[in-house]
């Protein structure tokens, strides 16, 4: 039951401004996640070395270390607090569906962050050409919702199991294959310079995929939150 | 604001093992209830049961407000927990803690409201400090300001005089008559000065006890 439209904003804002606040002085999922991504980026760097790479491995390359960088720090939305347990707090005194909306929309602004430092890293340290930059950072926006609207639902799953992280990862991997089979492909056309017709059909999905995520975990959330 | 609780036939398992089972009473408006019982014999438990934070087994929980049922959804509304279980924010400030929870209840924060709490629970001077650097009896006193902050018609207390100098206990003493007149207490407790507080007594023998009401 939401209170009103300002009311349930308000409380989604307070929990968005919460966890950057707390991230900024704990930095308990940004050290994971930007560890993670460069030390990927640096052994692929240095595995590759001077060797020329196609587009499609370029494109699977910044998937995977996006999505294992996802995976090993997204989770910690929700099991920070249930480890430090302030969830009971939560559950005591907030609407659900503000903590999901908060949630979701912090770990949106975080992933961003972190692209916005580990892309022109990735672009410096291989050798790639983006061909049509503006399909790049389409594809890029577009399967970082889904990456997040995926895995926040499933860090709010795994937050009270005792085997967090490998589950995180376990439940994860199959439910983004086609994220992130739709975002390589969508990549790997930016990349060549291909046109947006070109990449038509991934661009639905990376549309669609995330919206159905994102309200089956509204429809959801509620039932998983008070269990 | 009349309100009333009533728990019929309630009882809790975990894991096939009972906690307790066939709890009923009722709690009506300017009452206590007072829950006892040793360690594990289910009274933390049972104020999470009554919270709505924990599902019984068996049985139900009611909640009426003038004479209204209120669906579970909206209990949250009405309630305020202090607990052991209650952690806080240890790297968000006094100022930021109050702030943050004032947002989530849809209350109207101001920062003047929220220091005159704070000098009210004797933490006059440590709003801008973080609670990290609170002791456990700060952090007990702070608990209270989360938990009262929207003047909840149903007060829940679990060991409430816990790690409380004399000053806190006086402030707990005052918090106590006052929800009395308001609406109403419960108190899980094995500190016999808390006795007071109810009129309604519940002894939980823990197994798989039915407790004396």
């Amino acid at each position: 039951m939401v209170k009103s439209i300002s009311g349930f904003t308000a409380a989604a804002a307070a929990v968005i401004h919460k966890d950057i606040v707390s991230e900024f002085r704990t930095r308990y999922a940004f050290n994971a996640l930007i560890m993670f991504s460069l030390v990927t980026l640096t052994v692929v760097s240095i595995a590759i070395g001077r060797f020329n790479l196609t587009a499609d491995l370029s494109a699977a390359f910044l998937w995977v270390m996006v999505f294992f960088s996802a995976v090993s720090g997204l989770s910690q939305s929700f099991v920070k607090e249930e480890e430090t347990r302030t969830i009971i707090s939560l559950q005591l005194y907030a609407e659900p569906l503000t903590i999901f909306a908060g949630k979701l929309i912090f770990n949106c602004i975080l992933m961003l962050f972190l692209e916005s430092i580990f892309i022109p890293l990735y672009f410096i340290l291989l050798p790639v050409n983006c061909g049509n930059l503006i399909l790049f950072l389409l594809v890029i926006v577009l399967g970082t919702i889904g990456l997040v609207g995926t895995t926040t639902i499933i860090a709010a799953i795994v937050a009270k199991s005792s085997m967090k992280g490998a589950l995180f990862a376990v439940l994860s991997f199959p439910i983004l294959l086609p994220l992130l089979v739709a975002a390589i492909g969508a990549t790997e056309t930016s990349f060549s310079g291909g046109s947006f017709g070109a990449a038509s059909n991934d661009l639905k999905l990376l549309i669609s995929y995330p919206v159905i995520m994102i309200v089956a975990s509204t429809f959801l959330f509620e039932y998983i939150w008070n269990e | 604001m009349q309100v009333k609780i009533v728990a019929d036939n309630i009882g809790k398992s975990f894991n096939g093992h009972c906690i307790f089972k066939d709890l009923s009473f009722v709690v009506e408006y300017q009452e206590g209830l007072i829950i006892s019982g040793a360690n594990g014999s289910g009274k933390s438990t049972l104020i999470k049961i009554l919270c709505g934070l924990l599902s019984p087994t068996k049985g139900r929980i009611e909640y009426h407000i003038d004479n209204e049922k209120v669906i579970k959804e909206q209990r949250r509304s009405f309630i305020g927990l202090v607990s052991p279980e209650i952690q806080l924010y240890d790297e968000l400030t006094a100022l930021e803690n109050i702030q943050f929870f004032s947002k989530l209840m849809g209350l109207y924060y101001t920062t003047s409201g929220a220091k005159n709490l704070l000098q009210e629970f004797g933490l006059r001077g440590r709003g801008y400090d973080r609670l990290h650097s609170f002791s456990s009896g700060m952090k007990q006193r702070f608990k209270y300001i989360i938990g009262l902050l929207k003047e909840p018609p149903i007060l829940f207390l679990d060991e409430p005089l816990s790690n409380l100098d004399k000053q806190g206990q006086l402030i707990v003493d005052k918090v106590c008559h006052r929800q009395l007149e308001q609406g109403i207490l419960v108190i899980a407790t094995n500190d016999d000065r808390d006795l007071k507080y109810g009129e309604k007594h519940i002894r939980l023998h823990g197994g798989s006890s039915r407790g004396d009401t």
